[in-house]
């Protein structure tokens, strides 16, 4: 059995406009020791679908899913109470700014004891000195005295490592990392995705890791999946994906990367990703799309092999056609 | 390199006094030690660094926003430091160099019509236009940078953040500039829009053969984008040379660790980390000798007390002990 098992999440926000479809029907499984990453733009719901699995948005948030189960355990009808006992313990999440998400009043060493009082039946003494071994795990040079270090003594790397002490404090089952290097430099984002790798291998959880950088996905991932304004457009092994990308978002999102550009001029993406107002008919990418058909406009496509296109893309990369879309119909310009 | 440099830079320094107190004398933070560059006509010349390495630094110092602690800037020809005195020529050498911000959000007036943003740096510098020209040349700008006309009116929340960085360009562009400095244009932008903003920025470097002091962390986009790269660490340039030369064959330590470090799109590529403990060193307190032995492979007695020379290797520029006495070469091979 999968350790997260995700079925048809959806997350609604009521704005002045009227309801907002953020995350729109997305299937997640993911398997004990696995590391999958979730990669898109932003406003692809990435960061919402999974704060929305923690249980961490606003009010204003609906959340429907036919299954948020993990280990097992349905998510959507637990009580308040137990969830919270769930959130924090058995699944743990890193955010983006490091320096934010530390409280600035209390010391690293509070701030770790805390979590641990609340899911771990330890002594304070025993509480101390899981702290410590914890910092030296994740690299912090001499940990007794960063205890009583306050956040801002800290620099950003430093402070991302002692969130992820934090959050594998109890051992989590699963790891969320909403994109944990973005805010760090290059040789810093090498040592935590190194680290996050690592903790991985060795404790056997699962890693859900959220970016925006391709380059840090091929680095780390073994299973990605694409997102595109709050849809799943692709869901592969990571070789695979960078090979041959099926859906023609991936295709054009790799072929856009500076580093896999042929000639000066990069192929661009024309257009940008469609907001509350501008939601196109059929499917979300047909207006930015090089292959859109007729029928793109009008039928929301489905997921077939993984791949949400109605002309998904062959080993060469040139469109298919297997639902006869295209005979009885005009390809439009 | 063919043409005549638009901008000489030689040893530009600029230091910041920092803490101190009634009896206590304050330290002198040096955010850029010394730093040596031409930009040409057309060219692009990449500063890539990480957080506090003086890569900002030096583009406050081209745009002449802060005067050079120590150094020479020499601009079209005309002394940047001590031309300034006079305002004929600190006009016409602020109208030579202008800059394009890192956060499209935070660098346009939000209560200011995209318009009169465009028109705002030709009422100032050109009082001889008549509004009617002025706006044309506005509209025609816009265009120029991907924008369509009835934008003209708009206010900035208007716009997804490509369109902002559009805007920012051209306001940049209004008064003809020779230099444009570009600090960080596309980090704050997804892949996608970065693309298109990184294609109408080489389009326009060709048709007006700008000079650009392209400001990134970025590598890919560098290694894209530019000539020629200069590498910083703590203030001091590492290694400079030509973009290929020095992506292809990196000499100095810090620029095979950065380079080594940069997450590549490619799941098979088999990676080889040079790892770099540790993190940078405060410039209030840098370290002795080569402000990089701390972190380097490479260190030994002598980068611990012995501040390296710049000296030149195959047109590119070193500042190393390892690279001078050619221990690096045998790191390579082992």
């Amino acid at each position: 059995m999968a350790l997260l098992e995700i079925k048809n999440l959806t997350v609604e926000f009521s704005t002045a406009h009227g309801p907002f479809r953020a995350v729109d029907n997305i299937d997640l499984t993911v398997d004990a020791g696995e590391l999958v990453a979730i990669v898109g733009e932003s406003g692809s719901g990435k960061s919402v679908s999974m704060l929305a699995l923690m249980g961490l948005l606003p009010w204003t948030a609906k959340v429907t899913a036919d299954r948020m189960a993990l280990d097992g355990k349905e998510l959507t009808d637990m009580p308040q109470n137990q969830r919270r006992r769930v959130a924090g313990k058995d699944m743990a999440m890193i955010f983006q700014e490091p320096m934010t998400s530390l409280n600035p009043c209390f010391t690293i060493g509070f701030q770790m004891n805390e979590i641990m009082a609340r899911h771990l039946s330890l002594t304070r003494h025993e509480r101390d000195k899981r702290a410590v071994e914890l910092l030296s795990m994740v690299g912090i040079p001499s940990p007794e005295s960063r205890l009583r270090a306050f956040p801002h003594q800290l620099s950003g790397g430093m402070s991302q490592r002692v969130m992820i002490a934090m959050m594998i404090s109890c051992n989590p089952r699963l790891l969320i990392a909403d994109e944990p290097t973005t805010a760090l430099d290059v040789t810093i984002q090498a040592q935590i995705l190194e680290l996050l790798a690592s903790l991985q291998q060795d404790t056997g959880m699962a890693l859900v890791l959220i970016t925006h950088d391709m380059g840090v996905v091929a680095e780390v991932a073994q299973r990605v999946v694409v997102q595109y304004a709050g849809q799943q457009v692709e869901a592969r092994e990571v070789i695979d994906l960078f090979d041959t990308p099926k859906h023609p978002y991936t295709q054009a999102l790799l072929a856009a990367l500076p580093e896999r550009a042929k000639t000066q001029q990069l192929p661009s993406i024309p257009g940008v990703v469609p907001g509350q107002l501008d939601r196109p008919d059929g499917c979300l990418f047909n207006p930015r799309c090089q292959y859109t058909v007729e029928a793109c406009k009008r039928i929301p496509p489905g997921i077939q092999n993984g791949v949400r296109c109605h002309t998904p893309l062959d080993a060469k990369g040139n469109p298919t056609d297997p639902n006869g879309l295209r005979q009885d119909m005009k390809v439009s310009s | 390199m063919s043409g005549s440099p638009v901008l000489q830079a030689r040893d530009l320094q600029r230091h910041y006094e920092v803490g101190g107190g009634a009896f206590i004398k304050p330290s002198a933070l040096r955010a850029l030690a010394g730093a040596s560059f031409n930009l040409y006509p057309g060219k692009t010349l990449a500063v890539v660094g990480e957080s506090g390495c003086g890569k900002s630094t030096m583009g406050r110092l081209v745009t002449m926003m802060e005067p050079p602690t120590a150094g020479t800037l020499e601009i079209d020809g005309l002394d940047a430091v001590h031309g300034k005195k006079s305002s004929d020529v600190a006009r016409k050498l602020r109208q030579t160099v202008q800059m394009v911000f890192q956060d499209p959000y935070g660098s346009l007036n939000p209560r200011q019509r995209i318009g009169a943003m465009l028109e705002e740096p030709l009422k100032i510098n050109r009082p001889t236009l008549s509004a009617k020209e002025r706006e044309e040349a506005g509209r025609s700008m816009m265009q120029r940078v991907g924008l369509r006309s009835e934008h003209y009116d708009r206010y900035p929340h208007m716009f997804s953040g490509g369109q902002r960085q559009r805007i920012a360009i051209a306001r940049a562009l209004m008064l003809n500039p020779k230099i444009v400095v570009l600090d960080e244009p596309v980090s704050a932008l997804d892949v996608s829009i970065q693309a298109q903003v990184l294609n109408l920025l080489n389009d326009l470097q060709e048709e007006f053969q700008l000079a650009y002091l392209f400001i990134s962390h970025d590598l890919s986009v560098v290694k894209h984008v530019a000539d020629d790269v200069m590498v910083m660490y703590l203030g001091h340039p590492v290694e400079s040379g030509p973009c290929k030369e020095v992506f292809e064959t990196p000499r100095h330590p810090y620029t095979r660790a950065l380079l080594s470090a940069t997450p590549v799109a490619d799941p098979r590529r088999t990676r080889q980390r040079i790892k770099l403990t540790g993190e940078i060193p405060s410039p209030l307190n840098p370290p002795s000798g080569c402000t990089f032995h701390p972190r380097c492979p490479l260190a030994n007695e002598r980068c611990k007390s012995e501040e390296p020379k710049t000296l030149s290797q195959g047109g590119v520029t070193v500042a190393c002990h390892a690279v001078e006495e050619g221990r690096h070469e045998a790191e390579t091979a082992a």
